[in-house]
């Protein structure tokens, strides 16, 4: 079986967030990027299932600028077979995105295509169930547990009211959550090694896909600071305030 | 000279960087307070590659250059200087076995040490034999196929802990020219441990005296040719002079990056301390002091790997600054904390006990010197 895991290179988790100074995106110079955390975790997940011998291989695609190359090269490190950058440096939307791993789908036909449920930087939720239409495959989103038998994928998803399962045949599409693994680190050896396998980069323009954004950004503001807290110092001064100045009573 | 790092290092550095935040950082409070030595953790390095990493990959190690290596060790030293440091140690005595050691001893140790089943220990100094190493006295005396060892190695790093123990005895004429280098396991009967040394610092890895009474080791055990130990182990401290000092860049760097925080957080007088420009000051000199440490060590690294003519000078060099200039640091650091940078609630006391040694192990910034002006003078 062969595997797609589509990773994206987005602002560190860990990074301090500025809105620019025009108001129209984050700042992302001198600004550390690194691997979408819920796609790290879908290529965890993609390399359990090769290590039981579910998969044979496992390709791992972004799309993003040149640099994004550096995060494929660490879906490289971490164990994937090879790598595939649909070169871009626009912003792209989700339905844009989703016609171009459709692209690929169609070229690569692998058999399970397992995605990050959302994008940490823009957090959109849009990707894998519109890859899911566009295929027409089944999909398992929120994946909190995966497990293959033959054809059979189930896959327990965390919902509101609690575990949900669902099962289907493949091919298909998952979308992890966070407590389906923990990722590993890479070793060493296979940082340095990373270089070795191949990357193949295609430019997006190429795929004969309209890239043009569908939606304009008009301004994109921090939130506002928040205030310093106030001791009440009776009841009737607490419901008082909740009353007339908080209006949440 | 090209000052930037490759995709390779900088992939890596953040790998261990990110190993650090999650395995060392959180515990390292506990293993200085409990005098823990975090072998589990250890291990979990060592799956990584980092217990055998500029050994040549065909040999098993990760086949880092020196220069990554001491990437590597400023990383883990960000969370714990003391644990950073022993697996420095472990490192070069993995990577002297690989450099030295027979086919036998590679096929006997290295894939043990390379995960970190076992663990490795150097023993050159001796109570009498510290900054003048060259006089030990640790005899290795020939019978049969075997050799007899007696005497006692002092300071030693992992003692009780470590399986196996790089051991520097004489086994020819006074001076450098009688040294040789011989690996003795912890199991050989008539070896025997001091009791634990009570420290200022380095609490996450013991230190104590290791005891030869007739210990009998067969010959294949002795690393390279005999009477060429002492040669082995300063080419071996070469090595090890950049990686402690790369231990004492990661220290100073925790120290800087927890001032900045909190110079920004604690207010006095209605400001933060940030914006007094004394704070300002002195951080910016730290900073300084930082990076000028850290080219030399990446230099001295560098002339490691390069095999450049200096690198004894360089190496003795980036020892003596960069241990100097971080301690320094470290000081600083709880300078800018105040009271609570002398309180254990704060990491900053814990790395300043840690870096104060680098300043006297692997030869002492004095001896460095004396390394220094010889050559200088020579030329």
């Amino acid at each position: 079986m062969k595997i797609l895991v589509a990773v994206k290179r987005v602002i560190d988790p860990y990074a301090k967030i500025r809105v620019n100074a025009d108001q129209t995106g984050i700042e992302t110079h001198n600004v550390k990027l690194s691997m979408n955390p819920f796609d790290e975790i879908a290529l965890e997940e993609a390399l359990r299932l090769k290590e039981q011998g579910l998969a044979s291989e496992i390709i791992v695609i972004s799309i993003g600028p040149i640099q994004a190359q550096e995060t494929l090269r660490q879906g490289l490190a971490l164990g994937a077979d090879r790598a595939i950058l649909i070169q871009t440096d626009q912003d792209l939307e989700p339905l844009v995105i989703a016609q171009l791993l459709n692209r690929i789908s169609l070229r690569e036909a692998p058999q399970l295509i397992i995605l990050g449920k959302q994008a940490i930087d823009n957090d959109a939720n849009q990707t894998g169930q519109m890859l899911a239409a566009l295929l027409n495959w089944p999909q398992a989103t929120f994946a909190s547990k995966v497990t293959i038998d033959q054809q059979r994928v189930t896959v327990e998803r965390e919902i509101d009211g609690g575990l949900q399962t669902l099962a289907f045949d493949l091919p298909g599409i998952i979308t992890t959550d966070l407590r389906l693994n923990t990722p590993r680190f890479a070793k060493l050896p296979n940082i340095m090694k990373a270089k070795s396998k191949p990357l193949e980069i295609i430019a997006s323009e190429t795929l004969g896909i309209d890239l043009t954004p569908r939606l304009t950004t008009l301004s994109i503001k921090p939130p506002p600071i928040r205030p310093k807290g106030i001791l009440v110092h009776s009841v009737d001064e607490l419901i008082d305030k909740l009353r007339f100045e908080a209006k949440v009573i | 000279m090209d000052f930037t790092l490759s995709d390779e290092q900088r992939a890596l550095t953040e790998m261990v960087e990110q190993f650090t935040e999650a395995e060392i950082t959180p515990n390292a409070k506990d293993w200085d307070e409990q005098h823990h030595f975090p072998i589990a953790t250890l291990r979990k390095a060592a799956d990584l590659g980092l217990a055998a990493m500029y050994v040549k990959p065909e040999l098993g190690g990760s086949g880092l250059s020196r220069l990554e290596a001491a990437l590597v060790f400023e990383k883990l030293a960000m969370g714990c200087v003391s644990t950073t440091a022993y697996l420095s140690i472990h490192n070069m005595v993995t990577w002297m076995i690989g450099h030295y050691g027979s086919s036998t001893l590679h096929e006997k140790y290295l894939s043990h040490l390379a995960s970190m089943q076992w663990t490795a220990s150097y023993c050159l100094t001796e109570s009498n034999a510290g900054s003048d190493a060259a006089s030990l006295i640790t005899s290795a005396r020939r019978d049969g196929d075997c050799y007899i060892i007696n005497g006692a190695k002092a300071f030693i790093s992992g003692a009780t802990q470590s399986h196996v123990y790089a051991v520097m005895v004489r086994t020819g004429e006074l001076g450098p020219k009688g040294i040789s280098c011989i690996l003795v396991d912890k199991d050989t009967p008539g070896l025997s441990f001091g009791k634990l040394e009570q420290k200022l610092g380095w609490h996450s890895q013991p230190t104590a005296m290791v005891f030869f009474e007739n210990c009998r080791v067969p010959i294949s055990q002795l690393l390279g040719v005999e009477n060429s130990g002492f040669s082995i182990a300063l080419t071996a401290l070469n090595g090890g002079r950049v990686n402690i000092a790369a231990c004492s860049l990661g220290g100073a760097s925790a120290c800087l990056k927890a001032s900045l925080a909190y110079v920004q957080e604690r207010s006095q007088f209605g400001k933060n301390l940030s914006q007094f420009q004394h704070i300002q000051f002195t951080l910016a000199t730290m900073a300084t002091q930082l990076d000028a440490a850290r080219l030399m060590v990446y230099r001295a690294a560098a002339a490691i790997d390069n095999q450049d003519t200096p690198l004894v000078t360089q190496c003795a060099m980036a020892k003596k600054f960069a241990t100097d200039v971080c301690f320094e640091i470290a000081n600083q650091a709880l300078q800018l904390h105040g009271g609570y940078g002398y309180l254990k609630d704060y990491p900053i006391e814990r790395f300043l006990r840690d870096l104060r040694v680098h300043q006297i192990l692997e030869g002492t910034n004095e001896i460095m010197q004396t390394i220094i002006a010889k050559r200088l003078l020579e030329a």
